[in-house]
């Protein structure tokens, strides 16, 4: 395993016209770290996982993951890499179950996402995806339709899904946004169990500054595109400057 | 699919059709065996209809299968049904593979109007090279042989109808198969979010592509099996109504399932004898009616009144289990 960061991005620049959606950024996340994003809306967080993970190509600026440059790679590529991504309206597969989405993210992982004769249903995927749906508190859903899962339950898969990758670098986009108030420390409880157990290097970005502390051990704040504190949480989310920037209050 | 209670239906539908060639009379085998030969076309139009992606062109690879029958006989003197499938499956692919590379790039309207656009170029080329391909007149299919054996004219029919039927049983198994893998269901997840594939480290365009040349090879086997059936081969097996029957039997069968596209090939047929027969003037109108009713009561399509009943079934048998 190369020493150094997992990622490491250089002076990452994107505009949209005339705004500035990503403005010199340059951070790097170390092995095991977990990592809060913060920022007001329209601050540049989602634009800067949307670059990181490929969807979107930086106007200017390099993203070094584990060492070897990965800028403008496809989305695909990006997760073949190892890193892995969930998103703020989770992207799943409606028509399928619960385990058949995971079983197709087991089956990519093991590189055989497009073999086309030998079952998807085979007996160690599906224990390791039983499994694993009950480390994320979903077992009790496996065979029931993804449609049919509660906003909290569609987060987490979202993220199963990513998991199951078994990804270098995890990035969560707002992953208790759209949850109740009464679950969402719920959700991250169970994130966290399942992120302490693997040590697995996660960035996520959210809106909910009572999470971010919680949760966290670094924090990084977005102010128009640019990274205005980066540090510990205590520190980062007390700050005047942050705070007026992200809250809109001192 | 509730894979406990299915696997009844395959075996209880091949022995019925099994059992077709002792009990009805050589024009119902003759509609049976073309409905089989059709399937295996429907079937391929059933598996993009899983994506949401509906083709106006698979009549192409159909019109590839049956000519080479017909190019078969005529340059080579191949008349083997056993060489001639695979053949056509061969060569349907290989077309697909190039028609492929421009078609997995797209969906939805785009794809089912290229694939249309396709399947009529393809069918100016064997209306207007008439020195080659016999244009309106055609090709004649010649009498099949089945690894150099030939059977009396007596028993041709029947031979042609099981080995039809064998055929039939190796696309079902070979298609259930595809469906059940991996790559199956990420076809199934192209109709649900192409980006979560994509973010699987998976790419949509791969499994779009491998889907349409298996989708090619299938048609192809289909043009095959019908070429023998009716024994002439004509431009319109490329046309785009063509293709248009092909849709509508995925839908009145049902594309949820393998065996769903042969009972609405099977019905189709008999549907369009039947209604030619007692409405002559009107038998399209019968089957827009049919169309009709199919979308409004069994969106799923026919096979999913079995399905219906099954699961009934299958409730009271646990009902009396628990008691």
């Amino acid at each position: 395993m190369p020493e150094g960061p997992v990622l490491r991005t250089v002076d990452l620049c994107k505009s949209f016209g005339a705004v500035r959606a990503a403005d010199a950024i340059t951070v790097e996340i170390g092995a095991g770290e977990l990592v809060g994003i913060v920022g007001a809306n329209g601050s540049g967080k989602t634009t800067f996982l949307n670059i990181v993970t490929g969807y979107l190509k930086p106007d200017r600026g390099r993203i070094l993951f584990l060492g070897s440059d990965c800028t403008g790679l496809q989305p695909r590529t990006m997760t073949k890499r190892g890193i892995a991504r969930s998103f703020q309206i989770p992207q799943l597969y409606t028509n399928l179950s619960v385990l058949e989405s995971l079983l197709l993210s087991l089956a990519a992982e093991a590189g055989q996402g497009t073999a086309f004769w030998r079952p998807m249903y085979r007996r160690q995927w599906i224990e390791t995806g039983l499994d694993m749906l009950g480390r994320f508190g979903l077992k009790a859903y496996a065979h029931r339709p993804v449609s049919e899962l509660p906003e909290g339950g569609r987060k987490l898969l979202d993220i199963a899904l990513s998991f199951a990758l078994k990804p270098r670098l995890l990035l969560m986009d707002e992953p208790t946004s759209g949850v109740s108030i009464e679950d969402k420390f719920q959700v991250m409880d169970t994130l966290m169990k399942v992120v302490a157990e693997t040590r697995l290097t996660t960035v996520f970005v959210e809106h909910d500054m009572d999470v971010v502390q919680r949760y966290s051990r670094r924090v990084i704040a977005f102010d128009n595109g640019r990274v205005v504190a980066d540090g510990e949480p205590g520190r980062v989310l007390t700050d005047p400057d942050v705070r007026k920037a992200v809250l809109g209050r001192a | 699919m509730d894979a406990k209670r299915l696997p009844l239906a395959p075996v209880v539908g091949g022995a019925l059709l099994a059992a077709v060639p002792f009990v009805l009379p050589d024009w119902m085998k003759f509609l049976v065996t073309l409905a089989m030969a059709k399937f295996a076309a429907v079937l391929a139009v059933a598996l993009f209809l899983r994506a949401n992606q509906v083709s106006f062109g698979h009549a192409m690879f159909y019109a590839v299968g049956a000519y080479t029958v017909g190019f078969g006989a005529k340059w080579f003197g191949l008349r083997d049904f056993v060489l001639l499938v695979p053949l056509g499956a061969l060569l349907g692919a290989g077309v697909a593979a190039l028609v492929g590379l421009v078609m997995a790039r797209y969906r939805e309207v785009f794809f089912a109007m290229l694939n249309l656009a396709f399947s009529m170029m393809l069918y100016g080329v064997l209306l207007k090279l008439y020195w080659v391909t016999g244009g309106t007149d055609g090709l004649s299919a010649g009498t099949p042989t089945f690894l150099g054996y030939a059977p009396s004219r007596e028993y041709l029919r029947d031979a042609l109808y099981y080995a039809t039927l064998g055929v039939t049983g190796i696309v079902v198994y070979a298609v259930f198969r595809f469906l059940a893998s991996p790559l199956g269901f990420y076809l199934k997840a192209i109709a649900d979010n192409e980006i979560r594939i994509e973010y699987s480290g998976e790419s949509v365009r791969h499994v779009m592509y491998v889907t349409y040349v298996l989708s090619g090879a299938l048609a192809g086997v289909g043009g095959v099996l019908a070429a023998f059936t009716v024994g002439h081969i004509v431009p319109e097996y490329s046309f785009w109504i063509q293709s248009g029957d092909f849709v509508f039997v995925a839908l009145l069968g049902g594309y949820g399932s393998v065996v769903g596209p042969l009972v609405g090939s099977i019905a189709f047929e008999f549907i369009r004898t039947y209604a030619s027969k007692y409405f002559p003037n009107e038998w399209q109108m019968v089957l827009g009616i049919i169309m009709l009713a199919i979308i409004l009561f069994r969106p799923g399509g026919l096979w999913t009144i079995y399905e219906g009943i099954a699961a009934r079934f299958g409730r009271r048998e646990h009902e009396v289990e628990r008691a």
